[in-house]
């Protein structure tokens, strides 16, 4: 059940976004989901495409650092408090979330979060568990 | 002032009869105890009994920093250790420094040359120096200090850092001799001056800088902003310390080499060959008066040249040129000796790290600054950003421990670092001396 994500390491400079963003559409790559993590002097793009592999590639010959990681889709209802379930049932069971953000389609009428955990296996048994609906990477890259 | 009158201003004949006999003793005493030199002469054909002039000098086999470093620690030692009274250290090429050794009669030595120094520097009894080299395994603040207290000068060893409380010291303890590096004095300045302090008030009449290089731009910005008269001293552990040459306060131009204690030569670092008078090259020492640690022909790495004229002062000795450059890749920072292959050594050792990097110098209100940066591979890539800055942490304390050099480090993407020829420009010196 779980999804692939890459991320890119860039510094912080003009262009350098818009660098990525320029390859990945040359090659026909559609980006799903992102987020940028960055600090004074770097930045970590994380991205959710539908071609991983080929993203990987086409990135590492232009000369970027890339990175994969699995990452956990959870189905989030799309009312007040839908999200404060998930998190409260991680809370309790003691599962960290090393960060997380918003797929950009819908799943049905429910949103898309995308989590980053430690131990992708034992968050997504105990989301499992209790009711919640964890997206698979062959749905989700075709979402 | 000269400080010895007699030594400082022999006639050039003089000097050389000295010169020659203290040579021969020192090449003589080497060859019975320190097996490397007893070694390099045998390869080289030669015995002691050969150094007949002090021509003959350039019969003698250089020695070099890789030659101090393979003996680390004691080996270049010519005295057994029960006769060995001090121990201080530099940065060496790679992970493991250059260690030197002062007998008692060493440290006596030194003292005169540096009391001769200061004194060239304008200090003399009754001054206060203010002495802001650091105290430790380098040799500033000690030496500095011992010639200090020959003088008869009253010295504040306040060594490095803390500067709000050296210019509160300085506002209350008046003294009218500072010491320490340009680049510090400069920082000094602008601090006084954020306090409200200002030096026209203070009673600084000369200041004695040194351990890194400056200019002539630099001397007038120091001057006019400390309102004193800034002349330049030049040493290297090596060879003893501070006080192996000297600026005279009267002309400024130039630094007298004390010649009764070292042997100066300039050659072509490609080919060894001795140069003439006036030409720039590579300055080498040979020490013809020390016990624990002789050196002969050490290579210094400093660019310079050498100027026999005579000075207004009225010393004899001669005169080096201010050193203009290295022809290693050694870079000084805030007057510590950093060279690539250290830093190189300490990426090295940590996981994941590639040895791509570049270092940028720069001078920031009036201090050295060094960047490091690192190019972040596949193998030290990590998408939380907590992971990487722990990375940068690691590799800013890691050189803080080994060098005793606080640095930025910069995680940049692969290939950013600029390669000429192939090879990685590793260096970038951005400061304007």
């Amino acid at each position: 059940m779980h999804v692939e994500q890459i991320s890119v390491f860039l510094e912080n400079k003009a262009g350098r976004l818009c660098e990525v963003t320029r390859i990945l559409a040359e090659s026909g790559i559609n980006i799903r989901a992102l987020s940028l993590a960055d600090t004074s002097d770097f930045g970590i793009l994380r991205l959710i495409v539908n071609d991983n592999d080929k993203a990987r590639e086409v990135l590492k010959e232009r000369g970027f650092t890339v990175g994969k990681t699995e990452v956990v889709a959870v189905e989030v209802d799309d009312r007040p408090g839908g999200l404060h379930r998930i998190l409260d049932i991680l809370f309790r069971s003691n599962v960290n979330v090393e960060y997380m953000y918003a797929f950009v389609q819908q799943s049905g009428d429910n949103a898309v979060i995308i989590f980053r955990f430690d131990n992708p296996e034992e968050a997504v048994n105990i989301l499992q568990k209790n009711g919640v609906t964890v997206i698979g990477g062959e749905k989700l890259y075709k979402m | 002032m000269i400080y010895n009158m007699e030594f400082e201003t022999l006639p050039r004949e003089a000097l050389e009869a000295i010169q020659l006999r203290r040579l021969r003793a020192t090449v003589e005493r080497v060859n019975a105890t320190v097996p490397f030199y007893r070694k390099r002469f045998r390869e080289a054909g030669i015995v002691p009994a050969d150094i007949q002039t002090l021509n003959d000098l350039q019969r003698l086999p250089f020695t070099t920093k890789i030659d101090l470093r393979d003996n680390y620690p004691f080996g270049m030692f010519a005295v057994p250790m029960d006769n060995v009274v001090r121990i201080h250290a530099s940065s060496g090429t790679t992970g493991k420094p250059t260690v030197v050794g002062y007998t008692a009669r060493d440290i006596e030595t030194w003292a005169e040359l540096m009391a001769r120094s200061l004194s060239a520097g304008g200090a003399s009894r009754g001054d206060i120096i203010h002495n802001a080299y650091g105290y430790g395994l380098f040799t500033g603040g000690l030496g500095i200090h011992y010639g200090a207290e020959r003088l008869g000068a009253s010295v504040i060893p306040i060594s490095g850092g803390n500067t709000k409380r050296q210019v509160m010291i300085m506002k209350d303890f008046g003294p009218t001799i500072l010491t320490c590096t340009p680049s510090y004095a400069l920082h000094l300045a602008e601090v006084a001056a954020d306090m409200g302090v200002d030096f026209a008030d203070l009673r600084f009449k000369s200041g004695v800088f040194g351990a890194e290089p400056w200019s002539e731009a630099m001397r007038e910005e120091i001057e006019r902003k400390l309102h004193l008269t800034a002349v330049d001293i030049y040493g290297l552990s090596e060879v003893i310390g501070p006080g192996v040459s000297i600026e005279c306060i009267e002309a400024k131009k130039g630094l007298h080499i004390f010649e009764d204690h070292f042997i100066a030569e300039v050659i072509n670092p490609e080919t060894g060959e001795v140069l003439p008078y006036g030409q720039m090259g590579e300055l080498v020492f040979t020490s013809i008066t020390k016990e624990a640690f002789p050196i002969i022909r050490y290579r210094t790495r400093d660019i310079t040249s050498l100027n026999p004229e005579p000075c207004v002062c009225g010393r004899t000795l001669i005169r080096m040129n201010r050193v203009s450059g290295r022809t290693d890749d050694m870079l000084i920072i805030r007057g510590v000796n950093v060279f690539p292959s250290q830093i190189e050594s300490v990426l090295m050792e940590i996981e994941g790290v590639e040895p791509h990097y570049q270092l940028v110098v720069d001078r920031v209100d009036n201090l050295d600054t060094l960047t490091v940066m690192v190019e972040v591979g596949e193998r030290a890539f990590h998408d939380e950003v907590r992971v990487l800055q722990t990375l940068e942490k690691k590799i800013t304390k890691n050189i803080k421990e080994f060098l005793g050099v606080s640095v930025k480090v910069t995680l940049v993407e692969p290939k950013t670092i600029a390669r000429s020829e192939g090879k990685a420009m590793r260096v970038i010196d951005k400061r304007k001396l």
